[in-house]
């Protein structure tokens, strides 16, 4: 199946290219715009999903910094093994 | 003379349409018709456009360049190879040299400025040199504009990028705002390397029956832009998208690439290694055959591809990066492709040398294309140009930004101007100190200044540490005033900068970006100016290695100004003794020495005015210039000078303020104002008029007068105290260091 | 003494890793496919863009052969020093506490700055005195230290903070200005600034040298070496 896991920075941690993007936003004429943040997309066809949580604990994103959240096929987020809380 | 085959497969000649789309003429698709026998099949005619190009053929520029001196007693390889190399004792040689990427980078600024290093890089181990610095020379239209202001920031980004993550050092480099550079600007990047002689390799592919290796990244169709014309398919809305003109460089891959390449060349496993560049695959599979005077097979079905479904003239044109090409003896082969999986490098034999003398392009066995390798490299015809000298000057006067006449005022003025303010707000986006090489970093001194042997720094503290000393230089204002005398002052400043560090020069590379030569008045430029290139460099006694010319650079609103960019290598024999910019001491003496005849016409100062540009440049004696340079060399490497620093651009007080500021220390000086210009007020000229031949240097004062047995010695003053302070006859100038560092720190914004 | 210089592919400032470490012993090289740390006394694990610096700088490198080796060797008590990327892979691996973040101005900067010596008493900085400066260069995109902030009250309690940059001099918006940090035992050090980039005043500052003479007095018996 494919998936995707969009990693972002944790909330509270200064995130400065997402506000260089939320600067440079009116500049451009696009008013109303709030809490930018900018992460990162890891698209994967793999067999098994519920290797999912430890690849991204261990490889995809960094736990301490980063926050995750896995989306399906479908754009759904991704429904995990009982037990394995998505962060 | 082998038959020629008529290429079987991949469709009929695209025909004479096709080819003027491709940007040939009627005439040279006529030629290219005879010497095939036939009309050009599809990849026949791809390869042909870009071969024949001007970027790859040098049509308008060649029977000039040819006029340049290439002897000297340090060439080890002139011109016609991937980089030229010059002796630089010890059993080492440093190829280098400079190339352009104007073209990608208006386009793409990071990915044309990075991959325009990443290809200068190639071309210097290519000839087996490890590179060991990066200069980089930029030219935009003015700061005021925001696109001028985007591209110097991405492209500052893009050459960053790529020169700190494959670990070469960016150690100098230059940058101008000039409104003629707005809709075209430059990029050209510089690269030098060192080798131990024995590795030295050339590009000419020999042995018939040998291998023809394909190596680094894989192909898809970056780059291939314009040739897409010839898709056998029709080009649909969504199929833009497919066909990227723009080249995505992977500083990454180069490394593995050059660390591969080098192991390689050390294990004596090539035969002949060349880089793939502009047209691909084409240009250096032709270019290789025609060095060795052989032919060669090139099966396109064997080249590992990004995505599928590239047809034959895509795989032949694409200019996907981070690729070289090399020959081996079939004995060797598998030990190649050893190493190259050891390094984790794609590789694979996607041809062989023959005796054909052709070009054959085959694709699952059938001949796709076949092709004379003579009529693709050397029978390009080559153009005259029909220079005539303009009767008025070409460009408009500058926008005038400076109200005042007020020397303080004009001095901070100059200071902040874009052309003159720090570049630090640049260079600390380069790493300049991996390799531990580097001796002298920007605003240290006016050439950076790299050791030959870092280990031997260590080994022995007390030993000279003979070094390489690197500038780039030129001022594209003052040669649109005077082409041929701008171009002998771009390179006379470029031999001054070296010497302020103590080199002598060894050898000189150049890119010569211009407008359109076909215009008569573009062309005189370019002929005056390789006229002045030529003549300095023999004046000097200093050979050109090899180099670069970019041309039509030039849109709805005029051609760029002439830039003739100079990059020199020079050798100085102690690192331990090379120079400084910065004044050291207090109470050392300061003087102007060298044959200096400040001149406000085309100056810095005339331009923030607002002035004309002149037709012409003030005359001046080059004799007496190059004698100073060689006095100011030789008294740097006796360690006899505290500083030395070249008077440039803004003259001589902004010489001053450069020298008080890098060395923290103000200075007092008293200026003869010998040369009024009417309707200026006396001062101006002589505190800010420019000309070659003009050194700051400070010292005790009796190595200050041991200058004058061999060039024109002027006491100016002191080093001393928190201010930079001029006495100019009538005027007098003070401005706190406070206030000058201020005023140079103006770039600042630009990166805000 | 002998330093093993870790080489990944990418890395740049190894061979100067080597250069360094070399005017106070013996410096090899280490692959990163090898397990084999070759007897050495201490481990550096130098600075570039190892891997291109993809998904995160020292992600990938994290996990090259020679690192489970070297995990191995700081659990035992070796010195390891992580420079720069060296640094960003010892904090992927876990082998101290923190991370590395990109820079605050969004951009590279190479720089000479002013460090301030903040723990002088471990087996890096012993050659150095508490509250010493030392002039050396950072160069780097992503050198913003971070831990969450009791972590970091912890790690400053324990003397884990080793060195800052002076005041007014941090590039990167490290918070609390930290230049580098050791792990609980004191035996595995990262810092971003380039230590081996300030051996000679002829490049520009020695005071560099201090870190490697440092761990070369400190090298007492080496750990067990296994296959």
């Amino acid at each position: 199946m494919r998936v995707r896991v969009l990693v972002r920075p944790k909330a509270g941690i200064l995130d400065p290219q997402g506000q260089v993007v939320q600067r440079a936003l009116p500049a451009l004429g696009f008013e109303g715009v709030r809490n930018v943040h900018v992460g990162r997309l890891v698209e994967l066809e793999l067999d098994d999903p519920g290797q999912l949580p430890e690849m991204c604990e261990r490889l995809l994103t960094n736990p301490l910094v980063e926050d995750y959240e896995v989306l399906g096929e479908d754009g759904a987020p991704l429904a995990q093994p009982a037990g394995d809380a998505l962060r | 003379m082998p038959n020629l085959q008529a290429p079987t497969a991949a469709g009929s000649a695209p025909g004479l349409a096709r080819a003027l789309e491709l940007g040939l003429t009627e005439f040279e698709y006529g030629l290219i018709v005879e010497k095939l026998g036939r009309p050009p099949a599809q990849v026949e005619l791809a390869c042909f456009s870009l071969l024949w190009s001007e970027h790859c053929s040098y049509k308008h520029s060649k029977k000039l360049l040819r006029s340049l001196p290439s002897e000297g007693p340090a060439l080890v390889m002139g011109p016609g190879e991937n980089a030229g190399a010059v002796d630089v004792g010890d059993g080492l040689v440093c190829a280098f040299k400079v190339e352009s990427h104007n073209h990608p980078s208006a386009v793409e600024p990071f990915q044309g400025a990075a991959t325009g290093v990443g290809g200068i890089l190639r071309d210097v181990f290519a000839v087996g040199a490890r590179p060991i610095a990066v200069l980089d020379s930029l030219r935009f239209g003015e700061a005021t504009s925001p696109r001028s202001r985007y591209l110097l920031d991405r492209a500052v980004a893009g050459i960053g990028h790529y020169g700190n993550s494959i670990g070469v050092p960016t150690v100098g480099g230059e940058v101008y705002f000039e409104g003629p550079y707005e809709q075209n600007c430059l990029i050209n990047a510089m690269c030098l390397g060192l080798a131990p002689r024995e590795r030295l390799i050339r590009a000419a592919a020999a042995g018939v029956g040998n291998a023809l290796i394909l190596f680094g990244a894989s192909t898809g169709r970056d780059g291939i832009g314009g040739a897409s014309v010839l898709a056998s398919a029709e080009l649909g809305v969504d199929d833009a998208a497919k066909r990227p003109s723009v080249q995505i460089g992977d500083p990454f891959e180069e490394k593995k690439l050059l660390e591969c390449s080098l192991e390689l060349l050390d294990r004596e496993l090539l035969v002949a290694l060349q880089d793939l560049g502009a047209a691909g695959l084409t240009s250096s599979a032709a270019e290789m055959a025609s060095k060795g005077e052989v032919g060669v097979d090139v099966h396109v079905d064997r080249v590992p591809l990004r995505e599928p479904g590239l047809e034959p003239f895509e795989i032949m044109v694409s200019e996907s990066q981070e690729r070289m090409l090399c020959v081996a003896v079939p004995e060797r082969v598998a030990e190649v492709l050893a190493v190259c999986e050891r390094w984790e490098t794609r590789a694979t034999v996607i041809g062989e040398v023959t005796d054909s003398g052709h070009m054959r392009v085959l694709c699952d066995g059938e001949v796709v294309g076949d092709m004379p390798v003579p009529a693709l490299v050397d029978d390009c015809p080559l153009y005259d140009l029909d220079p005539q000298s303009p009767v008025a000057q070409l460009y408009p006067a500058p926008v005038r930004t400076l109200h005042t006449e007020e020397p303080r005022e004009v001095l901070l003025a100059l200071l902040s101007s874009s052309n003159l303010a720090s570049r630090r707000p640049l260079f600390e986006q380069y790493d300049c100190v991996v390799q531990s090489r580097t001796v002298r970093r920007p605003e240290q001194s006016d050439a950076a200044v790299l050791v030959l042997d870092p280990s031997a720094v260590a080994a022995a503290p007390d030993a000279p540490a003979p070094a390489l000393a690197i500038s780039i230089d030129a001022n594209g204002r003052r040669v649109a005033c005077d082409p041929y005398g701008g171009t002998v002052e771009a390179v006379l400043e470029c031999a001054a900068n070296l010497a302020c560090a103590g080199a002598e020069p060894l050898g000189l590379t150049n890119c010569l970006n211009f407008g359109n030569p076909e215009k008569p008045h573009i062309a005189w430029q370019l002929t005056e100016s390789i006229r002045g290139l030529g003549d300095a460099c023999r004046a000097l006694g200093v050979p050109v290695v090899g180099g670069n010319v970019s041309l039509y650079n030039e849109g709805g609103q005029g051609p760029i100004y002439p830039t003739p960019v100079v990059g020199m290598v020079g050798r100085l024999p102690d690192a331990r003794r090379a120079g400084g910019l910065g004044f050291a001491a207090d109470g050392d003496e300061i003087a102007l020495v060298g044959p200096f005849a400040p001149d406000l016409h085309g100056s810095e100062l005339a331009k923030l005015a607002g002035a004309e540009l002149p037709l012409g440049l003030p005359e001046f004696d080059l004799d007496a210039v190059r004698a100073a340079i060689a006095a100011v060399r030789d008294a740097v490497r006796a360690g006899s000078l505290a500083s030395a620093h070249d008077v440039a651009e803004g003259g001589l007080a902004v010489a001053l303020a450069e020298c008080a500021l890098a060395g923290g220390r103000g200075a007092t000086v008293s200026v003869d104002p010998e040369r009024p210009t009417p309707g200026h007020r006396k001062a101006l000229p002589a505190l800010f008029g420019e000309s070659p031949g003009g050194f700051v240097v400070s010292g005790s004062p009796a190595a200050l007068a041991a200058l004058t047995a061999r060039t024109r010695v002027v006491t100016l003053g002191r080093v001393g105290g928190d201010a930079l302070s001029i006495d100019a006859g009538e005027t007098r100038v003070t401005v706190e260091l406070a206030a000058l560092r201020q005023a140079t720190g103006a770039l600042a914004a630009l990166f805000a | 003494m002998k330093f093993g210089v870790v080489r990944f592919p990418g890395s740049c400032d190894e061979v100067d890793a080597q250069l360094a470490a070399a005017r106070v012993g013996e410096a090899v090289l280490l692959w990163h496919a090898d397990r084999d740390l070759q007897g050495v006394d201490a481990v550096i694990v130098p600075g570039g863009f190892s891997y291109g610096d993809y998904l995160r700088a020292g992600a990938i490198a994290r996990f090259a052969p020679v690192m489970d080796a070297v995990a191995e060797f700081a659990r035992d008590g070796g010195l390891v020093l992580g420079i720069c990327n060296g640094f960003q892979v010892c904090c992927e691996a876990g082998l101290l506490p923190g991370a590395l973040l990109p820079n605050t101005g969004l951009r590279f900067v190479c720089r000479q700055v002013q460090l301030e010596v903040v723990n002088a008493s471990t087996p890096f900085t012993a050659g150095c005195a508490e509250g010493e400066r030392l002039s050396i260069p950072v160069k780097h995109t992503t050198g913003r230290y971070y831990a969450p902030a009791p972590l970091l009250d912890a790690m400053s309690e324990r003397g884990q903070i080793v060195l800052r940059y002076a005041p007014g001099e941090n590039p990167n918006g490290s918070i609390q200005d930290v230049a580098g940090v050791c792990n609980e035992a004191g035996n595995v050090f990262g810092l971003m600034p380039h230590p081996e980039h300030a051996v000679d005043a002829l490049t520009g500052s020695a005071d560099g040298l201090a870190l490697f003479a440092s761990m070369a007095s400190a090298a007492g018996p080496r750990p067990l070496a296994r296959a």
